[in-house]
């Protein structure tokens, strides 16, 4: 498959490890935001190739992992409404919520649907005029644009039966709460190349400037990833610090304005809990007034959830990069993709998940 | 975060719902709005998240930076091993 | 700053969710809940040596004359799909659960659960399909039961075969006989009866000329038993929960590791689209048409040439080898050259954005 496979392609992977080796000189701890990215390195095992001065930690950038567990406390109770088919992308399935998850809610009866687009959504919503159709609108702002458009074509049809459940989040703030933590240790990033195929990455230019912080934005191929290390590995050593793009095949420093221009019009920045790590400010986008009939927290009053997480879950200090999965007590004996205590471990992007699939015959003595 | 797709268009249509785009990955094909990519064309290649195109693959750029990356790959021949 | 930061170890707890009340779909995926189920409520309950063998099929002698025998039910949905449907299915399935104990499959049971309202329509194009396969195949429906079940009870047809084959005197054939140094045979390319059901089901609309691979492979496996007698330690068909799962099964009752090189994996170009799309990874796909061999390694090659003459075995590949290292585990060099664990699915593979 063309722009997949070439970015897969052995000797070139070798020739750009052979070059970081070559290029690193001091000890360096980097962080690769994106879920997505996580699992490619851990799915190539390049984690375990780099050469030991270059430490990688995994960032909060699975979305799946960082829903609030209030949203995904009410999911699950709108979802069990018989008037209701809820539909949802699949990774948000199997995450625990306070005392259940949208299978289990399948399981006892209720339409819970997978879709892979938005747009799915709506069609079901079209073909059952009879029932609710609500979408769970998750995701970074590489998701923001569809769901956005959704919501739109929703209001331009004067679809009465759609809503969506609304909870993104968006990446920079989070950076810079990782940065501002006096326990941060992370030196350079390895920024995400999806969300800045959205956004553009001049957002990052901001903090790699206030906080003197190298940034690559990668793409999630094997390849990518290893020529990002290198172009960051480059800035570390040369004391640089600058947002470098190595996804250029689709990246712009702008981004894609008419995808800007839909999320703007739909939603509008809010306050957003992240799960595991708490409130950050202005990080996560919620709908406009203009479209509260479309906003399923309005419609469907499932009341306020509070939820607390079991406190065995580390997914705050995972998330952050300050520990590793296999630093947490539980991970693979109370805590497992089966039987997860928290987010990281359900997500196929999650840390945890990663962890226990490629890495946990592997825990360091 | 996002699993993100590039395929190739091989059909453009207009529809009730927007600009739809018949997109081959591989071999299999799915309808892909393109309403974040209003200057696509058949033949292009765009980047797929979730139904919709998010870009369009600059295949200039895209061959000039894969070129200068095979030409690394030519060169070495070291081996993966954990270091 | 934030408050919840400084406070992250002094969250409350309640109680996790490690009990399990409820069966959930992936309790049906050939994955880790599956097993579990198995472990848990099946096999403490019919205790017995040859349900203990956890193979496809039991192996029992009756006056002098070995026996296989098995059962499987097919609740696919959608009924109808590119390269068969739910009949066909059910015949291949059962057919293929017998010759992976070496058998010659003879005479299968149909019965048929079906939804009030099904069009009769269905049923006759359904049973007509299903007698075709077993024609073709060479075996014979002997006996079957009927029920029927109210609207909303049963999703529209479930069908269970049940078969029973003759295994030759020196055929010996399950999953716990692997030994470092055999080799692992694929019979060919993966995916593809996984991808094509998908492909038919609502909510994932897309175009996909994947049809299939359900084939009956009892022919196929006389082949090989007849090219490599004595050779052949173990035959499996990776069904639900796809290669990963019956290597794993393999390395975890043999007490042994396998070693696979993703370069011999062979996938068509659109089932690797079809997963690049939806996040899926190949390796646990169900297949319904191929089948694992575990062979001495002297035999290998002579086994594999003799596949690649029946048109079931066209493509059929040496993809790695059993080790005495890091027993119970499958270890895939990638394509990069590096090494990574091929886990056994926790539950079900759901398409994903992330």
């Amino acid at each position: 498959m063309k722009y997949l496979d070439e970015y897969r392609d052995e000797r070139i992977a070798r020739r750009l490890l052979a070059d970081i080796r070559r290029r690193v000189a001091r000890p360096w701890v980097m962080m690769e935001i994106c879920g997505g990215q996580t699992h490619t390195l851990m799915r190539y095992g390049i984690d375990e190739i780099l050469p030991p001065l270059i430490t990688l930690v995994h960032g909060p950038g699975c979305p799946v992992c960082v829903t609030p567990l209030e949203i995904i406390d009410k999911a699950i109770r709108i979802a069990s409404r018989p008037e209701v088919i809820f539909v949802s992308y699949g990774d948000m399935l199997r995450v625990p919520g306070s005392d259940s998850d949208l299978l289990r809610v399948k399981a006892s009866g209720g339409d819970v649907r997978v879709a892979y687009s938005p747009m799915e959504a709506l069609k079901i919503a079209r073909a059952n005029p009879g029932r609710q159709v609500v979408f769970f609108g998750i995701g970074f702002e590489t998701t923001a644009p569809a769901n956005a458009m959704a919501v739109w074509r929703a209001r331009e049809e004067g679809l009465s039966n759609f809503s969506m459940l609304v909870a993104h989040v968006l990446v920079p703030p989070a950076i810079r709460l990782l940065l501002t933590s006096p326990a941060n240790r992370v030196q350079g990033f390895i920024a995400p190349g999806h969300v800045c195929t959205v956004m553009g990455y001049q957002q990052y230019e901001a903090l790699s400037r206030e906080f003197r912080v190298p940034f690559v934005v990668a793409g999630f191929e094997p390849v990518d990833l290893l020529e990002a290390i290198l172009m960051l590995v480059g800035q570390l050593e040369d004391g640089r610090a600058s947002v470098e793009n190595q996804y250029v095949r689709s990246v712009t420093r702008e981004g894609n304005l008419a995808a800007q221009k839909t999320m703007e019009e739909v939603f509008e920045v809010t306050d957003r809990k992240w799960r595991g790590v708490g409130l950050i400010p202005a990080s996560g986008l919620r709908l406009r007034p203009e479209f509260a009939a479309y906003d399923a927290e309005r419609i469907f009053d499932v009341g306020e959830c509070n939820a607390a997480e079991p406190a065995e879950c580390i997914s705050a200090l995972v998330l952050q990069g300050l520990k590793k999965p296999w630093d947490c007590a539980a991970f693979g004996r109370r805590c497992t993709p089966e039987s997860p205590l928290g987010a990281p471990m359900v997500s196929p992007e999650g840390a945890c998940a990663a962890y226990y699939q490629y890495r946990r015959h592997a825990v360091p003595a | 975060m996002c699993l993100a797709v590039p395929g190739k268009i091989v059909e453009i249509s207009e529809t009730a719902h927007g600009r739809v785009a018949r997109v081959e990955f591989g071999g299999v094909t799915r309808p892909v709005q393109l309403d974040f990519v209003p200057e696509a064309t058949v033949g292009d290649y765009v980047l797929t998240h979730v139904g919709f195109a998010i870009s369009r693959v600059d295949a200039e750029e895209a061959a000039r930076t894969f070129e200068a990356l095979e030409a690394m790959g030519l060169l070495d021949n070291e081996e993966l091993k954990a270091s | 700053m934030n408050d919840d930061r400084d406070n992250l170890p002094a969250f409350t707890c309640p109680a996790p969710l490690a009990a399990r009340d409820k069966i959930l779909l992936g309790h049906g995926s050939g994955g880790k809940l599956s097993a579990e189920l198995i472990r848990e409520i099946f096999l403490p309950a019919f205790q017995n040596p040859f349900l203990a063998r956890l193979d496809d099929q039991a192996v029992v002698t009756v006056g002098g004359t070995r026996l296989a025998f098995t059962t499987d039910s097919f609740v696919v949905s959608p009924l109808f799909f590119r390269g068969g449907d739910i009949g066909s299915l059910a015949v291949h399935g059962t057919i293929n659960d017998l010759a992976m104990g070496g058998a010659q499959p003879l005479f299968l049971s149909a019965a048929f659960i079906i939804e009030e309202g099904l069009p009769m329509a269905t049923l006759r194009r359904v049973v007509e399909s299903l007698e075709r396969a077993a024609r073709e195949a060479g075996v014979v429906i002997v006996t079957g039961d009927t029920k029927v079940v109210e609207k909303g009870s049963g999703d529209e047809l479930f069908i269970n075969t049940s078969g029973i084959g003759v295994v030759p005197e020196d055929v010996n054939l399950s999953a716990n006989q692997a030994r470092p140094g055999d080799r692992v045979i694929l019979s060919g390319a993966i995916g593809e009866h996984g991808i094509a059901i998908l492909a038919e089901r609502e909510g994932l609309e897309f175009d996909c000329p994947v049809v299939s691979d359900s084939a009956p492979l009892h022919t196929l496996v006389a082949a090989m038993l007849s090219a490599a007698p004595g050779a052949i330690r173990c035959l499996r068909d990776p069904t639900r929960g796809g290669v990963s799962s019956t290597l794993n099964e393999i390395a975890t009752q043999s007490g042994v590791g396998i070693e696979i090189d993703e370069r011999q994996i062979l996938m068509r170009e659109e089932v690797k689209g079809a997963c690049e799309l939806l996040g899926l990874d190949p390796l646990y796909v169900a297949n319904e048409g191929k089948l694992i061999a575990i062979v001495a390694p002297q035999s290998a090659e002579s086994l594999v040439a003799a596949m690649r003459r029946h048109p079931l075995g066209r493509d059929a590949q040496i993809i790695g080898t059993v080790c005495a290292a890091h027993p119970g585990l499958v270890v895939m060099r990638t394509l990069l050259g590096t090494s990574r664990i091929v886990d056994m699915l926790a539950g079900d593979q759901l398409p994903r954005i992330c």
